[in-house]
């Protein structure tokens, strides 16, 4: 030590007990150690600095090092308060580079501790949770429940009373909303208030606990913590059958399935024992995460980035821990290295997956997926897939007849008399090509094409054949190296895409009968050259180097004259640029029925006529396989058409069917761990494992995903049930017992009620996980019954509500402000479950995607009662969400807390958007309908809204407002004609057209009342 | 927020409404006038504490983003020496193993492409640049390029987001949002933070913008970039339904307010307060939205400037208009995403298509703010995720089959204002627009470049989140210098 210390500052601190005796490690001590020093002397062994850990007591008290860095007992000689005591910039810490510094009360509670003992203790989140001893409190009468006890407890140290009861409507409104999302009916309304029994709130609580709307409502946080969505996101966001996945964590909720079979089937369904659909289902928890299908992915690159999601999913979602820190280095204030990060991955790398989705239409998924349908749908395809069995058996049946051999020589016989007919190669007497394509003719009578690229052009050839009767036309293409990749087409690819070809003799239109290709594209079949579509067509990637044929039959012979000219008219009309014959020759048949049998390969051939003798037993397995395919006696004819018919059908089908995106560990993968988080450059390879730092899985040797999940919510781990449980207490509190509900780690705030948490995880677990009985103990508790009202003096004191002396008051999510307006007004339908529906949005809410012509991003507005469904069924579009859902998750990556603020675009949303606007004009038919006192509608509009009824002050405001509104509207019919046409719904015409625009619109201001817009 | 004074503030209000509550009509009266008398403002108008760290130069900031990624190689990058070699194989030694997209990773040839058109050298700096850039060739000397931008991505998204968010896989706040929770907002009528797009007319060369872009992260909500649109209500449900009139519109707020306020006295809380004036502040915005989209006031000489296509709502030239108009009226951050630089096909057509629609605007925009004197305290950045490979695409004997392909390994971005020095170019790349041959400058060292200019150290702005302080710039970025004025 070079510099002097302070030695005035120090005696003062060090003589002084700043705080009670003793200093708690986990309460006092870590977060000092944990912000300003853990970062250079923490657990991270890459950024470590002085060789110096101050994480762990052993090292930190080391007695061999020359400054002791903790001496317990000795704060003054220990060299952690030496140095945050110096002055010298050069030896002061922490170092003046860092933004922190060490504070006064830092240095004296530290030294307090020193002095203590300098005891350390675990993290306390990493410990298993014990059940406390429920403590007594001087509130007896008050407590309902072992919740009160520990809240009651507290507020006895800290001379604070709990708030009363809130009143009844109040009570029920929130409970209503807390438990279902939607706020009750008038009915629940008034049996509640007039039921005077001592459980009618139990009574409530239990229908509500047994609504299906339960389900619906606590979906809405598990939903935004996997990250659900019902598209991919980037550049064609293209559409996904998520919903199922959607659809099974509503019923599992509303089954009460137990919070561990919930975790398991989620995180490993598929790796069940005989697993059934729904549990497959279950596993799209882990591919709900964004998919990149942007033209030039690397696919490896977008398969570890899928990767990291799910072990930020795992660690957020069911630990409560950010692991993401160790994807690229040691965590520095959590004891999780790098190989814990890539051994949590491990367990997610066997997918067989590329990283990015298929397809090109709406819809993109990226496998692996299951198909799933409507128990109709399934009935059907069952029933197809029986037909489809029977077909084969009657395929078989036919081979097993007597006569089939007989049959099988004939039809060798018929294919030797029918070797294919001879074409004769022609040239054109005339020819040309539209959009400045020149057509000339080379030496071998082919045909080739230059002058401008066109993007499309069709092709006009005309031929003078000599005398005779002609039978077919074919045209070979020919692969040159004049053309892209040396295919026989103009197109990039070196492809075609013939759209359309037509003729005639003269001016007489010539028929086709048929048409035939040595080979075609998938979904460029020949035959599509034949229909009116430019956009269908025959074409032949990839062997485009390769020589191809299509030849047609024309439906009657063809007799030439020698004189009269044939004209083929080629179209290349399909939006594909330029593909259009590069290189083609055309050649006429003389022979009939040219293209009788089917094309007979030239291998096909050469086996036919090869001695009996002659032929290995490997060629007489071919000759049957070829024969049995060509088929030319029609032996199977009925029998295939009918098999075509059926797999177009079985195809159609499941085509129609949801292609839901779930795991699987069909492809084993070797795990490296990454340096620096870079899948370029790989490090020591890892087996899958849960982190060091935690209790280990069951001895074990290979793990997978089931061993995860059950260690997950075994009685070991410390985390799952803690984490739960603060997520469900924030659910009715608005902020859980650890505020940051994504991290339980050292950097997280200690939890104010510890014991009450660790309490309720261990009743959770021990309750066999089950969640509803884990709501009703916390809704029936004294402490969620309380009023949330605050007085001046207790808002100074706990403005944050650590206490708990008053209920929780805060803005309903949007998703149940936009329920609250459908509910209320009765425009709300109940339909539960099923494909995602597009209620009313600005209609240009989608048009930043337009920017792209790959698909049409118009939004495909719902019609009738689809325009009503909970919010929870809107699509969610990854890249634009829905513009009247704000303050919302965006569905990107794992959301465990919402945040709620207040915007002047919240405003304008509840103001203007048509679902309010809507909803206000059809509530107010409503109260017009059911009654004829006027003065009777504001306050009914409010009660239904509200709740509860307005007082007179409230009545006043009301009524002026109304007044006011019916002056302006009566002074403007065609204002009010235009304020009752917003919506889709038909208003009652019979009603008076100034009052009802006055009625609703007194409904819009109550709608967008705080009190309306929050649950208190 | 301090309880102390916001107690005050809570009985200064209740006090006022309680004797207005009878005549609710003083009530709009009253927070028309004079918003502070209401206490709770609807924006948060004070930096956070500490800020600003530095003496920044900068208030406000115009980003000009050019999506798709413009050619470097093409527009600013002058290598003559590359004429001679068209055609030629990219030496091996000058690719080396650098990551490229998958559309041409697979390629077996890598042939040189020069630059289509001429250069030439522009304004007493003598910058040189290609004439299809003419206009901002004739603001060489307020601007500074930076020839040496290199980013990791390969891919517009991550791309993109890497830019403005920090990095490149969704969720983080992006560079607005940041600033705006730093600096707080410099208007009581209008968002901290304002986000227009466009596109190429083609719309064969562009794509898609994401809301992560203007997002807000982990922020609260009230920091994400509020999207001006050029179709429908400018902002989502600006407009009052059909049938409610402003004057209506206001008594419907005068009555909501008293009803708040009443209930305000029952309940205490806060958020009450804060409610109504949301709803006042959402009222002004709906009138000074559609005066700000109104163009008429502007003089002849300042239209002409910006091009024919600034009356087009929608184009580029229109959003560098109003990109003025919003930081004349206090907007802290504009953010105008322009796509249409991916050109991997029909290069030659489309750049200068490309160049003809943006190049005066962001010009104009320049001049329009040097002659207003707002330049010194306003950043203008003309910024892609990446730039494009020297070697061609696709077939080089077909015009409309061949371009360039995406390329983060050297590129080029200007700016110009608010703390860039200006007229000087920074870093260069070797011979063949590849491989940066001095001063790189990485995504996350330009954010903290900018993050400078503002008067934020990049490292202190930090938020927690996840049990971890998060920065813009990660854990990496550094000041450039060089680029400072």
């Amino acid at each position: 030590m070079k510099a002097a210390l302070t030695v005035v500052i120090l005696s003062i601190l060090l003589s002084r007990q700043v705080a009670a005796a003793p200093l708690s490690f986990n309460h006092d001590i870590r977060p000092i150690l944990s912000e300003k020093c853990f970062s250079c002397h923490g657990f991270d062994a890459k950024k470590r600095k002085g060789e110096l850990r101050l994480d762990d007591r052993a090292a930190a008290i080391d007695p061999k090092r020359e400054h002791i860095a903790i001496i317990p007992g000795n704060a003054k000689d220990s060299e952690v308060i030496k140095r945050m005591l110096q002055t010298d910039p050069e030896e002061v810490m922490p170092p003046k580079e860092s933004v922190h510094k060490a504070t006064e009360r830092d240095i004296a509670i530290v030294s307090q501790w020193i002095n203590e003992g300098a005891t350390y203790q675990p993290h306390w989140a990493f410990i298993p949770p014990v059940r406390a001893a429920i403590p007594a409190s001087s509130q007896a009468k008050w407590v309902r429940n072992p919740i009160d006890s520990f809240i009651a407890a507290k507020l006895d140290a800290e001379k604070v009373s709990p708030s009363p009861e809130t009143d009844k409507a109040t009570l029920l409104r929130r409970l209503s909303f807390d438990l279902t999302g939607l706020p009750p009916s008038r009915e629940e309304m008034q049996a509640f208030m007039s039921d005077s029994t001592p459980d009618a709130y139990e009574k409530i609580v239990d229908r509500l606990l047994a609504s299906p709307h339960y389900g619906e409502r606590m979906a809405l946080p598990w939903l935004d913590a996997a990250r659900y969505a019902d598209s991919n996101g980037f550049q064609q966001d293209g559409d996904t059958h998520q919903y199922m996945w959607r659809d099974w964590v509503i019923r599992a909720l509303n089954n009460n399935m137990p919070f561990d079979q919930f975790a398991i089937e989620q995180i490993a369904g598929d790796l069940l024992p005989n697993a059934t659909t729904d549990q497959k289902i279950a596993t799209a928890f882990n591919r709900l995460h964004l998919n990149n299908g942007e033209g030039g992915n690397i696919p490896e690159e977008q398969r570890n980035i899928i990767l990291y999601d799910r072990v930020d999913v795992t660690a957020t979602n069911w630990l409560g821990i950010t692991l993401a820190c160790a994807q690229c280095h040691d965590h520095k204030y959590d004891p999780f290295t790098q190989k814990d990060y890539y051994s949590m991955m491990a367990f997610f790398n066997n997918v067989p997956e590329r990283g990015v989705p298929e397809g090109g239409g709406q819809y993109r998924i990226a496998e692996p997926s299951i198909v799933v349908g409507t128990e109709e749908q399934q009935a059907q395809l069952a029933s197809i897939d029986g037909k489809i069995q029977a077909n084969t058996q009657e395929e078989a049946a036919i081979k097993k007849q007597p006569e089939f051999e007989t049959q099988m020589i004939a039809a060798e016989n018929f294919v030797k008399q029918n070797a294919p007919a001879a074409w004769a190669p022609v040239s054109p007497s005339s020819m040309s090509a539209t959009d400045a394509v020149i057509l000339s003719l080379e030496n071998d009578r082919s045909i080739v094409a230059s002058g401008a690229l066109a993007a499309k052009a069709n092709y006009t050839l005309q031929f003078i054949p000599e005398k005779g009767r002609l039978y077919g036309v074919r045209f070979d293409l020919i692969p040159d190296a004049r053309f892209p990749l040396g295919g026989a087409g103009r197109a990039e690819s070196g492809n075609a895409v013939l759209s359309k070809l037509s003729a005639k003799q003269g001016e007489k239109a010539i028929e086709f009968s048929r048409v035939t290709a040595d080979y075609s594209q998938g979904g460029f079949s020949p035959e599509a050259i034949l229909d009116a579509n430019p956009e269908t067509g025959w074409a032949f990637v990839p062997d485009v180097a390769k020589p191809h044929q299509i030849s047609l039959e024309f439906a009657a012979p063809i007799e030439s004259d020698g004189q009269t000219p044939i004209t083929f008219l080629l179209e290349f009309q399909s939006k594909h640029l330029a593909h259009m014959f590069g290189r083609f020759r055309v050649s006429f048949t003389s022979a009939p029925a040219p293209l009788m049998p089917k094309n007979v390969k030239p291998e096909l051939l050469a086996l036919v006529t090869k001695d009996l003798a002659a032929r290995s037993p490997e060629e007489k397995k071919q000759l049957r396989t070829a024969l049995l395919e060509l088929d030319p006696l029609g032996l199977f004819q009925a029998n295939s058409a009918e098999k075509k018919q059926l797999l177009d059908q079985q195809k159609n089908l499941q085509n129609a069917m949801p292609r839901v995106m779930v795991m699987s560990d069909a492809k084993p993968r070797v795990t490296h761990i990454q340096d620096r988080g870079s899948y370029t450059v790989p490090l020591g390879v890892v087996t899958s494992n849960t982190p060091d730092c935690l209790p280990p899985i069951a001895n074990q040797q290979a793990k997978n995903r089931i061993d995860l999940a059950k260690w997950l919510v075994s009685s070991q781990n410390p985390l799952a049930s803690r984490v739960q449980v603060n997520r469900i207490w924030q659910t009715y509190f608005g902020v859980g017992f650890v505020k940051t509900a994504e991290n339980f780690g050292a950097q997280s705030e200690m939890p104010n009620h510890q014991e009450l948490l660790d309490w309720l995880a261990v009743e959770f677990r021990e309750s066999g996980w089950d969640m509803k009985k884990l709501h009703r103990l916390i809704v029936t508790s004294a402490t969620y019954r309380q009023s949330s009202k605050v007085s001046a003096a207790m808002l100074e004191r706990d403005p944050e509500n650590k206490l708990l002396a008053r209920s929780a008051r805060f803005r309903l999510p949007s998703m149940m402000i936009r329920d609250l307006a459908l509910a209320t007004s009765g425009l709300l339908e109940q339909k539960m479950y099923g494909k995602p529906v597009y209620p009313y949005q600005p209609p240009t809410i989608w048009d930043g995607l337009s920017i792209t012509k790959e698909r049409d991003f118009t939004y495909p507005l719902s019609t009738g009662a689809d325009l009503y469904r909970r919010s929870i069924y809107t699509f969610w579009r990854r890249t634009v969400a829905p513009g009247n859902m704000f303050d919302m998750s965006e569905r990107r990556t794992c959301v465990v807390k919402n945040s709620t603020t207040s915007s002047p675009l919240h405003a304008l949303t509840t103001m203007n958007d048509t679902t309010w606007v809507e909803a206000s004009r059809v509530l107010a038919q409503r109260l017009m309908l059911g009654s004829s006192d006027a003065s009777s509608w504001t306050n009914s509009a409010f009660e239904i809204i509200c709740q509860r009824p307005p007082d007179d002050q409230e009545k006043e405001i009301l009524r002026r407002a109304f007044d006011h509104s019916l002056e302006h509207f009566g002074a403007n019919n065609k204002a009010a004609t235009e304020f009752l046409s917003n919506g889709a719904s038909q208003r009652d015409a019979s009603l008076n057209l100034t009052q009802h625009a006055a009625l609703a619109h007194v409904c819009l201001t109550i709608y967008n009342l705080d009190e309306a817009l929050t649950r208190q | 927020m301090n309880p102390f004074i916001h107690q005050q503030q809570l009985v200064t209000r209740r006090q006022f409404f309680g004797k207005s509550a009878t005549g609710v009509g003083t009530v709009a009266l009253a927070s028309l006038l004079n918003e502070n008398l209401l206490g709770a403002p609807a924006v948060n108008m004070n930096p956070l504490d500490g800020l600003p760290h530095l003496p920044g130069k900068a208030k406000n900031v115009i980003i000009l983003w050019q999506g798709g990624g413009p050619s470097q190689v093409d527009l600013f990058q002058h290598k003559p020496s590359l004429e001679k070699m068209r055609l030629q194989e990219l030496p091996p030694s000058i690719r080396g193993t650098s990551r490229l997209s998958s559309m041409t990773a697979g390629q077996s040839k890598f042939p040189i492409l020069p630059a289509f058109k001429p250069f030439k050298q522009y304004g007493k700096c003598g910058r040189w640049l290609s004439e299809l850039m003419s206009h901002t060739g004739s603001i060489s000397d307020d601007i500074c390029y930076v020839d040496s931008m290199f980013t990791e991505a390969v891919n517009h998204a991550p791309g993109v987001t890497f830019f403005l968010t920090g990095s490149q896989i969704p969720g983080r706040p992006s560079i607005g949002a940041w600033g705006t929770y730093g600096l707080g907002s410099l208007s009581q009528d209008l968002p901290a933070f304002v986000v227009m797009t466009s596109s190429d007319v083609d719309k064969t060369c562009g794509q898609l913008f994401f809301d992560y872009y203007w997002g807000s992260g982990f922020l609260p909500s009230k920091y994400q970039g509020v999207r001006l649109r050029s179709e429908g209500d400018a902002v989502l449900y600006l407009n009052n339904p059909a049938g409610v009139s402003r004057e209506l519109r206001r008594s419907a707020l005068d009555d909501l307010s008293a009803l708040n306020a009443h209930h305000l006295q029952s309940y205490g809380d806060p958020e009450i307060d804060s409610r109504i004036a949301q709803y006042e502040m959402a009222y002004r915005m709906q009138m000074s939205v559609p005066e700000l989209t109104d163009l008429s006031g502007e003089k002849p000489d300042v239209l002409e400037m910006y091009g024919p296509d600034v009356q087009r709502k929608g184009s580029f030239a229109h959003n560098c208009l109003m990109a003025r108009k919003l930081v004349e009226r206090g907007v802290r951050f504009v953010q105008l995403m322009h796509s249409g630089w991916d050109q991997h096909k029909n290069l030659s057509y489309q750049l200068e298509k490309q160049c003809k629609d943006t190049d005066q605007p962001a010009a104009a925009l320049v001049k329009d703010l040097k002659q207003r004197g707002m330049l010194d305290d306003t950043i203008v950045l003309w910024v892609s995720e990446f730039g494009r490979t020297v070697f061609v695409q696709g077939d080089i004997n077909i015009a409309k089959a061949h371009g360039r392909d995406h390329f983060g390994i050297g590129y080029t971005i200007w700016g110009a204002g608010g703390g860039f020095r200006p007229g000087q170019s920074i870093g260069e790349t070797d011979d063949f627009a590849y491989q940066i041959t001095k001063d790189p400058v990485h995504v996350h060292d330009m954010q903290a470049t900018l993050m400078h200019m503002l008067g934020i150290n990049h490292e202190k702005l930090t938020y927690r989140y996840q049990g971890r302080d998060f920065r813009l710039t990660d854990v990496h970025g550094r000041v450039v210098p060089g680029i400072l004025a």
